[in-house]
């Protein structure tokens, strides 16, 4: 069978559908960033979704008038070869689809031996990949488009 | 290739569609499972959006069923299934929308139900109303439900719009043209299902919902 196409979640996927956020990926650690567009704007209408498979934890958040979003997570753990990372889903209006990216931690040794890092030969694409320590946990902060635009994942 | 999202008809895409070429993740380093988003998530009018309030909404009463599937025509059952729209009116009940379009006290628009064991799911609204938007001259958007699909695995997460047959607006819509094959397009909209409608009281539509196959989920 054919699979049914992606479109845009349009304007109203946070407002319309809120998520209650009592399970989560965690308690330790905070987990925050920014949503920029090709101009550096922050994208007030975004939803982020992470997903943590080595220990099943799945959290939603939109993202705020100034394009933040906070999760709460613990530290995930490696998945075979692959270092600790969290898989993120990144739905706005103007995104035909979501778009997939992966938030690393900047102090794990196993990053220069995972196997989706050390395939990208670009240096600086590779860090959009890493996040950077903060005050109470990460900041990962992720841009659509633009210089710093983000690395994000088709899989094939 | 990113470039598939590119589509500057709809001009919400011009400054976030990514310009880069997608990082080629191979599927065996992908990350699979899923959450499990079961009966706590889902209320039990969630699959009701003509009684979530005192009274009956205002327009056309609708039943819309189907079920969730991947590639390999295997049923995904008890997976979560979100959906959200207008109202008849073509209005989203919700501040950020301006349409003057009248607001209905007894319709939030907003649903949640698990598929069954064999993939299955039934809702019952109200047929949605198309609505401007300012996307260029005389826009508007044909009439839509929104559909939030989980499936298995965070590799077949999908998101969206089931549209009603013949629909006029069909070929003035950037957003339902932004898939550009159309038989594609055509696996967007709904069948009227007339076996399926409850006589003197609601007509059907059928939507079937097909997701990507998670070869690795096949594995025992």
């Amino acid at each position: 069978m054919n699979p049914t196409p992606s479109q845009t979640v349009g304007p109203y996927f946070a407002v319309m559908l809120p998520w209650d956020r009592s399970e989560e990926l965690g308690t330790e650690l905070w987990l925050r960033g920014t949503l920029y567009d090709g101009r550096s704007e922050p994208v007030a209408d975004g939803v982020l979704e992470v997903w943590d498979a080595s220990s099943g934890g799945f959290g939603r958040c939109r993202t705020t008038v100034d394009g933040e979003y906070a999760f709460r997570f613990d530290r995930p753990g490696p998945i075979g070869a692959q270092a600790p990372h969290l898989a993120v889903s990144v739905f706005a209006r103007g995104l035909l689809d979501r778009v997939v990216t992966r938030v690393y931690f900047p102090d794990e040794p196993g990053n220069t031996t995972d196997p989706v890092l050390s395939a990208i030969p670009d240096t600086a694409v590779r860090e959009t990949l890493v996040a950077r320590e903060d005050d109470d946990g990460y900041r990962f902060d992720i841009h659509l488009q633009g210089p710093h635009e983000t690395a994000f994942f088709e899989l094939v | 290739m990113s470039g598939f999202l590119d589509w500057p008809a709809y001009r919400s895409t011009v400054l976030r569609a990514p310009k880069r070429p997608f990082v080629a993740l191979p599927l065996r380093l992908a990350d699979t499972g899923g959450p499990v988003l079961g009966e706590s998530r889902v209320g039990p009018l969630d699959n009701d959006l003509t009684r979530q309030h005192d009274g009956e909404p205002l327009g056309e009463r609708i039943i819309v069923h189907g079920r969730v599937l991947d590639t390999g025509g295997r049923p995904i059952p008890h997976t979560l299934v979100e959906v959200w729209q207008a109202n008849a009116a073509g209005r989203y009940a919700h501040h950020v929308d301006r349409h003057p379009a009248p607001l209905d006290p007894n319709f939030s628009g907003a649903g949640r139900f698990l598929t069954d064991a064999d993939g299955a799911y039934r809702f019952v609204t109200i047929k949605p109303g198309a609505y401007p938007w300012r996307n260029h001259d005389n826009a508007w958007r044909p009439a839509h439900i929104h559909f939030s699909v989980f499936g298995r695995s965070f590799t077949q997460r999908l998101v969206t719009q089931m549209y009603f047959p013949g629909d006029p607006l069909f070929g003035q819509d950037p957003i339902f043209n932004a898939v550009r094959d159309p038989a594609a397009r055509a696996r967007m909209i709904a069948a009227f299902d007339l076996e399926s409608t409850e006589p003197e009281w609601a007509l059907a539509y059928r939507f079937d919902v097909v997701l990507q196959a998670t070869p690795f989920e096949e594995a025992p």
